[in-house]
């Protein structure tokens, strides 16, 4: 009777963590194939039309970087807290409530001088994230409440605070009914380039990831929030304060998100709405994760994610595919490369015969 | 068994290793930590299953799926963690996983086996006791008569002696010897050498996953044992030098520590260091000794008492304060707290020290070259063997592991160093090195509290000697020298001997 045996990897060959995604990747379109066969939709045309649209066009690489810009700095951010293994689940509150705080700044303390105003919209939004994030942090650090919880908790309470303020006291009387606010005045829009919707983030999220790459590296703060994340017995026995350490990460974990919510409206809206964010805090945690927060494999995942979000829109369009079929495509790509995780870390070994 | 093999991680942890054990035998299989002896044990009860190999039962070859096929077979290990139900009466406990019995209980018909059970054997087990009350080695005897009771044949005990008193080893040995002339196999697993002499029949070596021979007990001798163990010849004692205690590093003051449940786990303890001493805190694990440690070093508050270090109070003081006074920590679990598994030598060294001025730039950035110097020093000085400095220490051995630990804690030339248990689980040259190497750190003026469980290493080290038992001080011995091992026995179990007075402390108190 042949049997498997599940060994754990002593160390995964480099050029494996090259081909499992790849060939995840390829398995994940042939089992699209079925899907779209059963549509009646030709599944190599609508690979070519997600390339075309993603990758083929200016414009379609100009929109794969919009989306890739919240999904790095929010990657970054979360891959921050997970290195001392806080497991922060609470970007997309932390971009709503950066995006409330900004907005705020633009309503009740508007400067007509587009440098003012967006240091003063970035430094509400970082003191909302930081506040948001640092709730979290504090009550794992003293109470031991569990992260998870309360970071997706508190992802809600944001939302809808947000839903509060763009169906409430903020809404745009001129917007027919839309739940948004009015729009920002020019002083207070972030600069695009080259006529495409690129916005300046773009090189925060370029920063923030040098950043993040040298803090964890080289600094005294890294080696600790290293220390902890490691082993928590250890970084007490070398003296690391965790109470501390906790309730920083996590507040710049949600200050970094925070930015990248001020960056969605700044940037790309130009005003405070409904449902702006379409969860990209959460698709950063995947980012972070499948980066092995790496940095600068954050930002190639980022922009992996980004060419399937966009691809994903142009089959809409072109191919006249339902929305939920295009979802379940971006779902089985994500699925498969996860699942190849596992192959990294782990061989399986046939033995034959009765234990001989 | 014959021809086992196992691997993981792709390293062979059983090569064709064969070993055998005869009914009415005390076979002992001997070996340093990783030479593949728990491996072994767990393919024989059935946890592992191995790659190749065979193992015949009467003859008869038997495939175990699964620990519940191994005890159907008749084998029944007798593990380190006893595994019983603390809240459960003895009797229960060995009901416990019984499926012949019926739904209602038989209370009588069982307590009436173990009885007997316990008659033959020499047990002294008393079946109507809940658990909680026994003291380890009595919970180790009930661990036993539940292996009889499910009539197992071969008996594997592994390393039963590491939590007992000299008095509870020598009960458990003429156990052992009983079921032994009864007919049953048992296989013993140890490393202290001098009980394996005494023990057993025949001692089966294994040195990295593979057999180096089997010797019976006649033929054998520490020096042969461990030859065979390590492969090359060693010296077993340390040279001690004379006592030539200085000024006074360390007073710890009646300091009551609670354990992490919330229960008093040091109850006032008090003593003085000083420099150029070891003093020994001898006792069975688990009788507040980790949490005396953390006491000592910051990383646990006292609820009362104080804790002096070179004059300077710092009872509530965190472990930065500890090491700013140059106190040094050898916690025991070197894989747990001493050490970060997946960090590299340098990160390692780092640990406790990064955040010193000559380590840092701006007092914000590490200075990682020279941190990487320092290693490269240390690495040195302790011969610490490693392929580079960005190896993660995980994958370094024990013994190695421990050098590390020991460079980083005593290269500042510390005040005070705390050491528990600093030679467990390492192989004899290593803990020959580690010993020596704490008596030089001694003689270059640094006071040390060893705490460990191991009276012989108790013995070969220390200049005064003190007993805890339940969290305090039973007895201090100011002559390590005169004192037997069943004096120490006795106090380690908690008696308290009018030849050994804890000192009076109301001098010290008067302050």
């Amino acid at each position: 009777m042949p049997r498997l045996i599940i060994e754990r990897r002593f160390k995964t060959p480099f050029i494996l963590s090259i081909v499992f995604p790849l060939l995840s990747i390829v398995l994940a379109l042939l089992t699209s194939s079925l899907l779209l066969l059963a549509l009646n939709v030709s599944p190599l045309g609508a690979l070519k039309g997600m390339i075309n649209g993603a990758l083929g066009s200016w414009y379609g690489i100009s929109e794969v970087l919009v989306k890739a810009i919240p999904l790095v700095i929010c990657g970054i951010a979360v891959a921050l807290a997970f290195t001392m293994k806080v497991w922060n689940i609470g970007a997309e509150g932390q971009i709503y409530l950066g995006a409330l705080a900004s907005a705020a700044a633009v309503r009740y303390f508007p400067v007509e001088n587009t440098f003012f105003m967006l240091s003063v919209m970035a430094v509400m939004a970082i003191l909302a994230g930081a506040f948001w994030g640092g709730i979290a942090g504090y009550l794992k650090g003293r109470w031991n409440v569990n992260e998870i919880i309360t970071t997706l908790m508190l992802n809600y309470v944001a939302i809808h605070l947000v839903d509060y303020f763009v169906y409430g006291p903020w809404r745009d009387p001129s917007s027919l009914g839309f739940p948004m606010t009015a729009p920002f005045p020019d002083f207070a829009r972030l600069p695009t380039f080259g006529g495409t919707r690129v916005h300046a983030w773009i090189f925060l999220a370029l920063i923030i990831v040098i950043l993040y790459r040298v803090v964890i590296r080289w600094t005294r703060w890294g080696f600790e929030i290293r220390a902890i994340g490691e082993n928590q017995r250890a970084a007490l026995y070398a003296g690391i304060p965790y109470i501390r350490n906790v309730v920083l990460v996590m507040a710049v974990s949600g200050a970094l998100s925070a930015l990248a919510g001020m960056g969605e409206i700044a940037g790309l809206q130009g005003r405070l709405q409904h449902g702006f964010s379409p969860g990209y805090g959460y698709t950063a945690i995947i980012v972070a994760w499948l980066a092995r927060l790496n940095p600068w494999g954050t930002v190639l995942v980022s922009i992996f994610m980004g060419i399937i979000m966009v691809g994903g829109e142009t089959l809409q369009v072109i191919m006249r595919l339902p929305l939920a079929s295009v979802q379940v495509i971006q779902g089985l790509i994500l699925l498969f490369v996860l699942a190849s995780e596992f192959f990294r870390n782990y061989k399986i070994r046939i033995l034959s015969g009765d234990g001989r | 068994m014959k021809g086992i093999t196992k691997s993981f991680y792709g390293i062979r942890a059983n090569d064709e290793v064969n070993f055998e054990v005869r009914p009415g035998e005390i076979h002992t299989l001997l070996g340093e930590n990783g030479a593949g002896k728990s491996t072994l044990m767990n393919i024989l009860c059935g946890l592992y299953t191995p790659e190749r190999g065979t193992i015949k039962i009467n003859g008869e070859k038997c495939f175990f799926k699964s620990p519940k096929d191994a005890i159907n077979a008749g084998i029944g290990m007798l593990h380190q963690h006893f595994m019983l139900v603390p809240v459960m009466t003895v009797w229960e406990n060995v009901a416990l996983g019984d499926k012949e019995l019926p739904q209602v209980l038989p209370k009588n018909k069982v307590i009436e086996q173990i009885k007997e059970l316990s008659d033959v054997y020499g047990l002294s087990v008393n079946p109507l006791a809940p658990v909680w009350q026994l003291s380890v080695g009595e919970q180790q005897r009930v661990a036993i008569v539940k292996l009889l009771y499910r009539r197992a044949k071969v008996l594997i005990l592994d390393e039963p002696t590491a939590v007992l008193t000299p008095q509870e080893a020598r009960h458990l040995f003429r156990v052992i010897k009983k079921m032994a002339e009864e007919g049953h196999g048992i296989v013993f697993i140890s490393h202290k050498l001098d009980e394996v002499l005494e023990i057993s029949d025949r001692i089966t070596v294994l040195r990295k996953g593979r057999n180096v021979g089997t010797v019976a007990k006649e033929e054998a001798s520490k020096e042969k044992l461990a030859e065979m163990m390590i492969g090359k010849r060693v010296a077993f004692a340390i040279d001690k030098p004379i006592q030539n205690p200085g000024k006074e590093v360390l007073n710890v003051k009646n300091i009551k520590v609670l354990g992490d449940r919330g229960r008093l786990k040091v109850n006032g303890i008090s003593f003085s260091l000083r420099q150029r001493e070891i003093l020994g805190i001898a006792g069975v694990s688990g009788n507040g000794q980790e949490e005396l440690a953390e006491a000592l070093t910051g990383l646990r508050k006292p609820i009362s008492g104080k804790v002096f270090v070179d004059g300077d109070d710092v009872t509530t003081g965190n472990p930065r304060d500890f090491m700013k006074r140059r106190v040094s920590y050898i916690p025991a679990d070197r894989k747990g707290t001493g050490l970060i598994a997946n960090m590299n030598l340098r990160e390692n060294i780092a640990l406790r020290k990064y955040w010193k001025s000559e380590y840092t730039r701006f007092g914000f950035f590490i200075n990682w070259e020279r941190i990487a110097g320092h290693t490269g020093k240390l690495v040195e000085r302790f011969s610490v063997a490693n392929p580079s400095l960005s190896y993660p220490v995980r994958l370094l051995s024990g013994g190695n592991m421990q050098k590390l630990m020991l460079a980083r804690e005593l290269s500042d030339n510390p005040r005070v160093i705390v050491a528990v248990q600093p030679t467990w689980g390492l192989d004899i040259g290593a803990t020959h090195y580690v010993r020596e190497v704490l008596v030089s750190q001694k003689e270059k003026g640094s006071g040390i509290l060893l705490i460990t469980d191991d009276l012989e290493e108790i013995l070969a080290l220390s200049d005064r000697i003190a007993v805890i038992h339940g969290g305090e001080i039973v007895g201090i011995v100011d002559n390590p020298d005169k004192v037997t091992e069943e004096e120490l026995g006795l106090m380690m179990a908690g008696t308290k001997l009018e030849k050994y007075p804890v000192y009076d402390l109301k001098e010290d108190e008067l302050e």
